[in-house]
């Protein structure tokens, strides 16, 4: 089942999307000034809103300069994988009944396999730039991302278990009576730490650290190009939050308000719950990190499987 | 695990916190009356310049911001024929109100000294003397100090003692 009318959903996701991530630059500087007792941008346009027309009017004008000492080609395409690997995820995500670009039905797959792809452009942003601290930087991100990648898809699958499909809207649907973080909590909270360190936020930034590596594979990025790095990270966490709705938050589902209200609502819980990390949050060590993910966060899926697929299969 | 649990619910209480931003041009930010701010020169109870053009707050100044030429009125009393400070690179350290003798120099809390032109920084001694005696109500050099000018013999000055005679002290 797909939309009756593709072209106005890919246009509507696509336009909603990437002007929301924007306006998340903005979101994130007041609510990071609102937890750090400050007010944050609040001069230009109502609450200084037309801060992000600001923004992006500065860096779509800046120099855009690729340096002698990068591998040129890479440098330009990396930028773009991110994006595209983002905005790719974002097809298969059932905003509301009838707010789908494609419904597939192995969405949640097609999710994973995006996101584990968004890695490449982190690895050769740092490759391409020529500079050893964007290579740490991009070594980190491969790292951390494929460690990550291999416990958020285990997490999941325990909701996939209890839904009995791979397709979004499938999971959705089968939170009509219960949201599925109820019975899948520990699944919830993993995909959750899976997620921050998937879309690079903080306690997880490594690969951008800013107090050791400069500013990780982007410091060599200038002008537009590091802007679709910077909106592929807000896009990214959107994507995490609007992921977390649908897996664990029932999606749309919420009674008395519109169904579109109520994932909007739910998302931007979240992605206030991702900044407030942010604000508070200091960052992991590298080892840490590591073991972290390997020997605590994934043995734990693990058993989050067995479990639920034992339970399941119980009452089957 | 706890603690982390702890920080962030302490960090989103912070929401209900009072800002401590000073929204600055609408909210004006207390500033003491010693805060060290635009240089003036003040004038003596009686209206007359304190300024003696000693040229020691020139000497003190550390950036050299400061230029005076000194001159005599009929009286004797020195004064600054001009009086120049280079507000673009003053640093309002300071040192030239430690450094007066006459409380004549004197910083302000005033530190709104934005300007379209260098030049426009360059403040002569009309821009700089006010009216009144500043900091210090009451002070008058001149009539403490036992320096001799028209209208002021020796040992006339406040608690000043009657110049001894040298030639009564020969043995």
């Amino acid at each position: 089942m797909t939309s009756p009318y593709p072209f106005a959903s890919i246009l509507g996701v696509l336009i909603v999307a990437l002007s929301l991530s924007a306006l998340l630059i903005w979101v994130e500087r007041r609510l990071l000034a609102l937890w750090q007792d400050r007010y944050g941008p609040n001069r230009v346009g109502p609450f200084g809103l037309l801060q992000v027309v600001a923004d992006m009017i500065k860096i779509f004008t800046k120099e855009d300069w690729i340096p002698p000492f990068a591998d040129k080609t890479v440098f330009i395409i990396a930028p773009a994988i991110i994006m595209v690997t983002v905005l790719l995820s974002f097809a298969v995500l059932p905003i509301a009944p009838g707010i789908i670009v494609v419904d597939l039905n192995i969405a949640l797959l097609f999710f994973l396999g995006m996101s584990s792809l968004g890695v490449y452009s982190i690895v050769l942003a740092g490759w391409a730039s020529g500079n050893k601290y964007s290579l740490l930087g991009g070594l980190r991100a491969a790292a951390q991302m494929i460690s990550y990648e291999v416990f958020m898809g285990i997490s999941l699958m325990g909701v996939v278990l209890l839904a009995g499909s791979f397709s979004l809207t499938a999971i959705v649907e089968a939170q009509r009576n219960r949201w599925f973080v109820l019975p899948q909590f520990l699944g919830f909270v993993l995909f959750l730490i899976a997620g921050m360190a998937e879309a690079r936020r903080l306690p997880f930034d490594l690969p951008e650290a800013e107090a050791e590596l400069v500013a990780g594979f982007h410091s060599e990025y200038s002008g537009m190009k590091f802007g679709m790095f910077f909106v592929g990270e807000y896009l990214g966490i959107t994507l995490i939050s609007s992921m977390t709705t649908v897996l664990f938050f029932g999606g749309w589902m919420g009674p008395w308000l519109p169904p579109l209200v109520w994932f909007l609502l739910k998302v931007f819980a979240f992605i206030c719950f991702f900044i407030l990390l942010r604000a508070s949050l200091p960052r992991l060590r590298f080892d840490q990190l590591m073991s972290l993910g390997w020997k605590v966060m994934l043995p734990l899926a693990l058993v989050n499987l067995v479990v639920t697929g034992a339970v399941v299969a119980a009452f089957k | 695990m706890l603690s982390l649990l702890r920080t962030i619910w302490s960090v989103f209480l912070h929401t209900f916190r009072r800002r401590v931003t000073i929204q600055y041009p609408e909210e004006k930010p207390y500033l003491a009356p010693r805060t060290r701010g635009r240089i003036i020169l003040s004038r003596d109870p009686d209206g007359g310049e304190r300024c003696v053009a000693c040229h020691l707050c020139a000497v003190a100044c550390p950036v050299d911001c400061i230029s005076l030429q000194a001159t005599e009125d009929e009286n004797g009393r020195r004064y600054p024929e001009f009086f120049r400070i280079n507000f673009s690179r003053c640093i309002l350290c300071g040192y030239c109100e430690e450094a007066c003798p006459t409380y004549a120099i004197q910083l302000t809390p005033d530190f709104e000294m934005s300007e379209y032109k260098r030049q426009n920084l360059v403040y002569e001694k009309e821009d700089l003397l006010i009216d009144g005696p500043g900091k210090y109500p009451g002070y008058n050099f001149w009539r403490v100090s036992g320096v001799k000018i028209g209208g002021k013999e020796k040992g006339e000055a406040e608690n000043d003692a009657q110049p001894v005679d040298l030639r009564r002290l020969l043995p």
